[in-house]
């Protein structure tokens, strides 16, 4: 398979800009402003000029006023009106503000960094990533060509007989159920990760069949329920994960509500249509280091070749469970920090329990140091990691690499109203199973949208390594000396 | 066994619509009148059931609307469009923040625990209780199950004074202490003194019902009580200035707790009452301020059963330049007193800035044995914390007609959110009895700690 970078706008008929770009019944369809727009905001519908200009593309009047393309001083019927869009307060929250959102739909579309002035590297949480930044030097200390940095991690450092799997980007997908999105989505980010060589991930709902064509480039999980995990499954992936606990409701267990299990979820889940289904939290069978050697050495006897992933929580006690896992044989210890995405958690488990993931990563790669394990293990972190700004400040931390979950859905146009369970499911069609609501996403439009953001994720971690003179992302781990905090001297 | 404790819910509609966080504009005039407008495919149909109440000049959407832009987005003309609404940002003040406002009726609406998809949307951390972050076990450490009633967690308290050791006779078959009075009750919340809008008769009622079904008390002032409350005598915490402590006063008559006002006698007079009523819990309250260390530990020496150290509304210390929030007091008297070797003996109860679920066990966790709330309950019954009732104004949501049920079965919702969430950060701890809660800061992460030990250790100094 392959693909380039394509444009592809939103599925809506407007996007959302932060500028309101209005135009007046003056309007004598001139065609001078659509002629002097280099951003394409003012465009001619067959002989027309569009009422409804595409404002999300405009760059804002204070940009663009000293320029001589400036539509508003250009029209010869002053009809024009640029105006901050006022929609964008009712946009987006503390960690993925408006222009965050807006941002990435932008890479999704373009598969490029949005215009100077539009956020893309923080949010406006006030501490952890948001209050980090990188500390260049004034010139790089070599100078490195675009083709000469390498944005590959290994994944089994641990030189055992197990898979050697290279991914070509420090990311792959976080798990999502099937159930929890709708088909298509599934298969669009299966497609996107097939395309960069990564991994996509079949959450813990089963392993439905439209994924088999992803076999080479799929980690399956190991959940508390047990839903789907069948000795045919975890012979089927290279990665198989052990999903002991999720950021987003440490210490929780799942809840799937009976009106989603229809037939074909009670199929994939082996259990009964229209029955709730719990998944336990903990596993019943492991309550120690011992307990999950024996679920690995358990993994290991069906499928040999198989990398191992545990996905912890981050408890205080963090890097004491990350060596248990080292020791019981994973190969990935995979944190997923508290202000990661779900589909449904109770708010106070999301906002309260468990630590934030830039405290984890730097308490567990230094605990793995000291232990003289660090190169022996790859290290992911995942939950609140919605730019690639914040990859690289993850792996500046002392991560190998991170999990990226809920930016693919933005790329989808999810607007993060948190509605995901609510009556037929997602209203934009990403987390649904309502065969009409699914219908509004179309694998290719998904999988480009998908496959972009990952192309101007690349792109921006290649320029930042540059910037430092690095050839390899895997010399940036743990370089906690190339990050300043705002809040320090 | 004993039967399991549970609190039931049942689903009530506020009497207002409620302050929503963003309305929809809605211009009709460049309208094209679709056959299939955008507002008919609104998968919550809040078109549909749109309506709108002129005595608060409210419209429905404004709440219902879940902002996922759909009809906005799709809308040909793009006649749509949504904003903040400004009444929602007017709601509340800095501590009582909108957010909490719409959380707390949900919860008193509906009773469940409040649930959303995508992950959290707050601030990394703030002030207050949200610097702090409770802990989970995973792997090394088992969990508990408790929220889907697997394992039984309990969430009861005992207040009063505890004996530190049992003394036996050289027999060795009897005991000699004297096994004091203790008030249990099943959750480790009272409700407290409204500081503002306890507006009529109807809203201690209220109160008053649904501390009896939940099994828990509330306090009344003497100028609060009446025949009226007599049905309730097991669930009245009578709160008495020290010279109104009358022994023989009929407020006193058969209660099981009673809370004295702090003042230089307290202690004598607790003793007298004591006397008089020997099966009665007697606890002081005492403002926390400058001195409130200093006076806890004297009055738990001295043999005090309970002391309710009462912050102000928003959880600030009463004086000083620079106040420290109650979870630092808190931590503070706690671990002097487990220093002086005399905190199992005594309960602790604390006030002040208790404004959602969570800082429920975190003020636990910080050294109270339990805690007493008030603002939450007004709330519940739809208040806005406009404060118009401190100036004498009119209540925009007409808490004074309330119907005592209503608001009892809206507590009570509010209640059993708050004990189901308990459950689960206890659940996600591993920690089964609440009791055990009390003072583990182990089990917590605190925002100082974990920045000083990560960051501190990369950035050097703040």
């Amino acid at each position: 398979m392959e693909l380039e970078i394509t444009r592809t706008p939103s599925r809506f008929r407007h996007a959302i800009g932060k500028y309101k770009v209005l135009r007046g019944p003056q309007c004598k369809n001139c065609s001078t402003c659509t002629v002097s727009c280099p951003h394409g905001v003012h465009f001619k519908a067959g002989t027309w000029v569009s009422s409804t200009p595409r404002d999300y593309l405009c760059i804002g009047a204070d940009a663009c006023r000293e320029k001589a393309c400036f539509c508003v001083d250009k029209c010869p019927q002053k009809a024009i009106t640029v105006a901050p869009n006022p929609m964008v307060k009712a946009l987006g929250d503390y960690r993925w503000t408006a222009e965050l959102l807006m941002s990435t739909w932008y890479q999704a579309e373009t598969g490029d960094l949005p215009y100077v002035g539009m956020e893309y590297c923080v949010g406006n949480s006030g501490g952890g990533f948001d209050k980090l930044r990188f500390k260049f030097p004034e010139k790089p200390p070599v100078e490195v060509a675009d083709d000469e940095v390498d944005t590959s991690i290994e994944l089994n450092k641990r030189g055992d007989a197990a898979h050697k799997i290279t991914i070509s980007l420090p990311f792959y997908q976080g798990g999502m159920s099937f159930g929890s999105v709708s088909n298509n989505t599934m298969v669009s980010r299966a497609k996107a990760a097939k395309l960069w060589g990564t991994f996509g991930c079949t959450g813990e709902g089963g392993y439905p069949e439209f994924l088999y064509p992803f076999d080479d480039n799929m980690i399956t999980q190991v959940a508390t329920g047990l839903f789907g995990v069948r000795e045919e499954t975890v012979q089927r992936v290279k990665i198989i994960e052990f999903k002991y606990a999720q950021g987003a409701k440490p210490g929780l267990g799942g809840h799937l509500l009976g009106d989603k299990v229809t037939e074909a979820v009670a199929r994939m889940r082996e259990a009964v249509k229209g029955s709730s289904l719990f998944s336990p939290f903990p596993f019943h069978s492991v309550y120690s280091v011992e307990d999950h050697k024996k679920h690995v050495d358990w993994i290991k006897a069906m499928n040999p070749k198989a990398l191992v992933s545990v996905k912890v929580s981050t408890p205080a006690d963090v890097d004491m469970v990350a060596i248990g896992s080292y020791y019981a044989g994973a190969h990935i210890v995979h944190l997923d920090g508290s202000y990661g995405g779900t589909g449904a958690a109770p708010d106070i488990a999301k906002k309260n329990i468990a630590m934030p993931i830039e405290y984890a990563i730097g308490k567990v790669h230094r605990f793995l140091v000291e232990e003289g394990v660090r190169d022996k293990v790859t290290l992911i972190a995942s939950g609140g990691i919605r730019t690639a700004h914040d990859v690289l400040k993850a792996i500046a931390l002392g991560a190998d690499g991170i999990v990226e979950g809920t930016a693919g859905m933005v790329a989808l146009e999810c607007t993060r109203c948190s509605s995901c369970e609510s009556g037929r499911g997602c209203p934009r069609g990403i987390a649904t199973t309502d065969p009409e609501l699914a219908g509004l996403i179309e694998v290719d439009w998904g999988t480009q949208r998908v496959y972009n953001l990952y192309a101007s994720w690349r792109k921006e971690i290649v320029r930042v390594l540059k910037r430092f003179g690095m050839r390899s992302i895997r010399e940036l781990v743990g370089r906690t000396d190339c990050l300043c905090h705002l809040d320090y001297e | 066994m004993p039967k399991k404790y549970h609190i039931t819910p049942k689903a009530i509609a506020p009497r207002f619509i409620p302050v929503g966080r963003s309305g929809i504009i809605d211009w009709e005039e460049d309208c094209l009148k679709c056959t299939t407008c955008v507002k008919k495919r609104c998968l919550y149909d809040v078109y549909k059931s749109r309506s709108y109440d002129s005595s608060t000049m409210a419209d429905s959407i404004d709440f219902q609307c879940k902002n996922c832009f759909s009809c906005i987005q799709n809308c040909p003309r793009g006649v749509l469009s949504k904003t903040i609404n400004p009444e929602f940002l007017k709601m509340g003040d800095d501590y009582w923040k909108p957010e909490i406002l719409l959380t707390t009726w949900f919860q008193a609406e509906t009773g469940r625990i409040p649930v959303s998809g995508a992950g959290y949307r707050g601030p990394f951390s703030g002030p207050g209780f949200d610097s702090m972050w409770t802990d989970m076990s995973e792997i090394v450490r088992p969990t508990r199950d408790g929220i889907h009633g697997r394992e039984y967690i309990s969430t009861g308290i005992d207040i009063g004074r505890k004996i530190g050791r049992l003394e036996l006779d050289e027999t060795g078959l009897t005991l000699l202490n004297d096994i004091p009075q203790l008030v249990e009750i099943p959750v480790p919340v009272v409700f407290n003194v409204l500081p503002f809008g306890k507006l009529g008769k109807n809203v201690t009622l209220a109160m008053a019902e649904a501390a009896k079904r939940i099994g828990t008390m509330v306090y009344i002032t003497k100028a609060d009580y009446d025949s009226s409350l007599e049905h309730y005598k097991a669930h009245l915490i009578p709160l008495l200035a020290t010279s109104d402590a009358d022994p023989s006063a009929k407020i006193i008559e058969n209660a099981r707790m009673v809370e004295l006002l702090y003042s230089e006698d307290a202690m004598d007079c607790a003793k007298r009452l004591k006397e008089a009523h020997p099966q009665m819990v007697v606890s002081i309250r005492v403002p926390m301020d400058a001195q409130a260390k200093a006076i806890t530990t004297r009055l738990a020496h001295a043999g005090a059963e309970a002391i309710h150290l009462h912050a102000d509304y928003k959880g600030n210390e009463l004086e000083g330049d620079k106040p420290r929030f109650v979870k630092d007091v808190m931590r503070d008297i706690h671990l002097h007193l487990v220093a002086e070797s005399i905190r199992d003996e005594v309960t602790l109860i604390v006030s002040g800035g208790i404004a959602m679920a969570e800082h429920l066990p975190k003020a636990i966790i910080c050294g109270a044995d339990g805690a007493a709330i008030d603002l939450p309950l007004l709330i519940s019954l739809e208040c806005r914390m406009c404060k118009r009732c401190t100036q004498g104004k009119s209540c925009p949501v007409e808490i004074d007609k309330m119907d005592p049920e209503f608001g009892a079965q809206r507590i009570v919702n509010l209640m059993s959110a708050w004990w189901s969430q308990l459950i689960e950060v206890m659940g996600a701890m591993g920690i089964r009895d609440v009791r055990r809660v009390r003072g583990e800061a182990g089990r917590a992460m605190f925002f100082e700690d974990l920045e000083r030990e990560t960051f501190g250790a990369m950035f050097g100094k703040k």
